[in-house]
């Protein structure tokens, strides 16, 4: 009997250690990758992604048609764009809606430089954003508290849950319920958004969580939405709501 | 000019291997894929890329469709004499892509 009482004891100190050292069950789909590609995206030599990088650091200091590049307002990106990535999708009451960080670029293009808003997941776009979320690599995700958003990130969430497409799946059927176990070969992340835009092996490409989301939705063979769509910005706000106080590891690789 | 990333140490000492890593931004269109109207895309690959020491050859790599857009290479070579390492990357459609930099060997 005082054996057992003693075993039953053990065991729920054991467990709540376990739950301790544990602490945030969240996993970014970095740590659910092999060495080789932690290794690769790690090192900026081998990390593909950091070729977009370069072209967005380049675009960063172009003029557009008003005469005007993102450098002469933000100055260094290195210092005004740190921890950028990581507060988007925000609520921006220049465009009286919510955006993500391509449609703020794409804001500050039509408005502040008159040019024209550059195509999602045109490589003009995703270079830029590239080299902002760069600036938040190692930044926690910090999403706005904002309550402009919060019937957002609710629509999100109910997203997330619903059930959708031929295979009647929804995201959380995958990434709350089944993460870190197999579909097919591959690990299923638990889905947390800190390494956009990444550097995906099976696209060849740089691509941003939206091309992701569509994978997905493709995947569970449901109509996927035009890029445009709020549906995606909705998805976006709740999974950094999920995700926030996770470390940025952008641009990321992954299989 | 093509968008080309090479990490190679500035300094090293004489006879230490050192190694040098080179990653270009290319499509590496196979060639077999059919594109959305469902004619073929053709073939637009890097074919080769050399490097070299001082004018010298040090590294020479045939690329094939198999190779995955934006290849990258990471290979190893003896530092000799301070100079130059100047790379070049050849392949369809007149693609031509040059790259160098400098190291100094004591």
């Amino acid at each position: 009997m005082t054996g057992l009482r003693l075993a039953a004891v053990l065991l729920a100190v054991f467990a709540a250690s376990f739950a301790l050292a544990q602490g945030d069950p969240r996993r970014s789909g970095y740590r659910e990758m092999g060495p080789a590609l932690q290794k690769m995206q790690d090192d900026d030599a081998a990390n593909p992604a950091m070729l977009f990088v370069q072209a967005g650091a380049a675009a960063w200091a172009e003029k557009a048609a008003a005469g005007k590049s993102c450098a002469d307002c933000h100055g260094d990106a290195t210092a005004s764009m740190k921890g950028v990535a990581a507060r988007y999708p925000a609520f921006s009451a220049e465009a009286g809606k919510p955006i993500d960080l391509e449609g703020r670029i794409n804001l500050c293009r039509t408005t502040h430089q008159q040019a024209e808003a550059l195509a999602p997941e045109s490589d003009g776009l995703l270079a830029l954003s590239a080299y902002v979320a760069l600036q938040s690599r190692g930044q926690p995700i910090a999403p706005p508290d904002d309550a402009r958003l919060s019937n957002l990130r609710a629509e999100g969430a109910e997203l997330y849950k619903r059930r959708q497409g031929q295979l009647n799946l929804s995201c959380a059927n995958c990434h709350d319920d089944h993460a870190g176990r197999k579909l097919a070969g591959a690990t299923i992340p638990q889905g947390h958004p800190t390494g956009y835009p990444i550097y995906r092996l099976e696209w060849q490409a740089l691509g941003s969580l939206k091309r992701r989301l569509r994978n997905c939705v493709i995947g569970m063979r449901a109509e996927p939405w035009s890029y445009d769509a709020a549906d995606y910005l909705a998805l976006e706000s709740f999974l950094m709501q999920r995700a926030k106080g996770m470390a940025m590891d952008a641009p990321g690789v992954r299989p | 000019m093509a968008n080309v990333l090479v990490n190679a140490p500035k300094t090293a000492k004489k006879g230490e291997i050192v190694e040098i890593k080179a990653l270009i931004m290319h499509v590496m269109e196979t060639g077999y894929r059919p594109g959305t109207n469902g004619r073929i895309i053709p073939r637009n690959i890097i074919g080769d890329f050399t490097a070299t020491w001082n004018g010298r050859e040090i590294f020479r790599m045939k690329m094939s469709p198999a190779i995955a857009a934006n290849p990258f290479v990471s290979f190893a070579a003896i530092a000799s004499e301070s100079g130059t390492i100047a790379f070049r990357w050849s392949g369809d459609e007149g693609f031509v892509a040059e790259h160098q930099v400098s190291i100094t060997v004591t």
